[in-house]
């Protein structure tokens, strides 16, 4: 079956997805203790950039399932933000507050965009040619 | 049961009229089970407001043995034998497996992580004054690499699987592509889980 050539959405997401797990991996390594951000920001700073960029990417390729993309990105889009949604309470309800709060709640939204993103660009890359539209 | 036709690979480049294969109708996402689902989260929800040992283990430990054991399963027992399966039956296989993956595969996954983070606060595991707290790092970094791997690569080709084989003429090479990804990922997984085996059996006898 030959492909074809679409930016690396789905590399760029799973990057960008590994660094915020990386940067909750290293907060939650430390609890209770007091723990220093610098490192934990700087994987959310990289991890929103390859987001933004993804979606740079993504937006310029022409001939694309958009419609696609739309109708399971906006359903996943829903059950992520869910997911997120109760994930921020338990960060809530277990007095995590300030600096570590805030890097957790981006993270979160990070993920809530991502992953939806990637099931919407996999499932139109597959679609037919009659679903394609020129962006 | 409604049975939709679908077409055979192409072995002429464009066959005229290509021999159509049966597949059965299917939700994607099956209503019915949504209820079981929600009964879980129910009471893994109780589980976790009441702070018992015995719910907060019981939910961690048999959505893990859960999760472990359909990675492991699917990963390295059915996934060869779907590679060697024909078209048609490894459709028909897919049609009915995949709409169920996606309403178990969150449903252990939440269990198993919402209770096993409750019960490590429960116990102090989380905590870095811990003994064991460089196994439950480990732990996070194994199940930080199956996260990674489930939410980029599987969920979507589980995703764009069950889309396809909606449609009415759905493309059987596009399947076995997307299948293809799914079963590579759910052996890495599977290798993942073994990982997953030792730490927790270590922190179970510790």
């Amino acid at each position: 079956m030959t492909e074809r050539q679409l930016p690396p959405v789905t590399e760029l997401g799973m990057a960008s997805l590994a660094l915020i797990v990386i940067g909750g991996i290293y907060l939650s390594a430390h609890l209770p203790r007091h723990v220093p951000l610098g490192p934990a920001i700087g994987l959310l700073a990289a991890s929103v950039l390859l987001l933004v960029g993804n979606m740079l990417a993504l937006s310029r390729v022409r001939d694309f399932a958009w419609d696609r993309f739309f109708e399971v990105g906006k359903w996943s889009l829903l059950a992520y933000t869910a997911i997120a949604g109760m994930i921020e309470y338990a960060f809530l309800r277990d007095h995590i507050r300030g600096g570590a709060l805030v890097v957790l709640t981006l993270s979160l939204v990070v993920f809530a965009v991502h992953v939806p993103m990637l099931v919407g660009f996999t499932v139109a890359r597959y679609a037919g040619a009659d679903d394609r539209v020129a962006a | 049961m409604v049975d939709t036709a679908i077409s055979a690979p192409a072995v002429h480049p464009e066959p005229a009229h290509p021999a159509p294969l049966e597949r059965p109708d299917f939700e994607i996402v099956p209503r019915r089970g949504l209820v079981l689902v929600g009964v879980a989260a129910v009471l893994l929800i109780v589980a976790i407001a009441s702070n018992k040992l015995w719910p907060l283990t019981f939910f961690h430990v048999a959505g893990g043995a859960a999760w472990t054991i359909i990675d492991l399963f699917l990963g390295l027992v059915l996934g060869p034998i779907i590679g060697r399966m024909s078209i048609p039956a490894r459709v028909e296989f897919t049609t009915r497996l995949m709409p169920k993956m996606v309403l178990i595969m969150p449903t252990v996954v939440t269990a198993t992580l919402a209770a096993g983070w409750q019960l490590g606060l429960k116990t102090g595991n989380v905590f870095s004054s811990s003994p064991n707290h460089g196994w439950v790092v480990a732990s996070y970094i194994v199940v930080g690499v199956m996260a990674v791997l489930a939410l980029g690569l599987l969920e979507p080709a589980n995703i764009a699987v069950l889309i396809e084989l909606k449609k009415p003429r759905p493309r059987p090479e596009v399947i076995e592509h997307l299948m293809k990804r799914f079963i590579y990922c759910a052996g890495v997984l599977g290798l993942m889980q073994v990982a997953t085996l030792v730490i927790m059996t270590k922190l179970a006898s510790s």
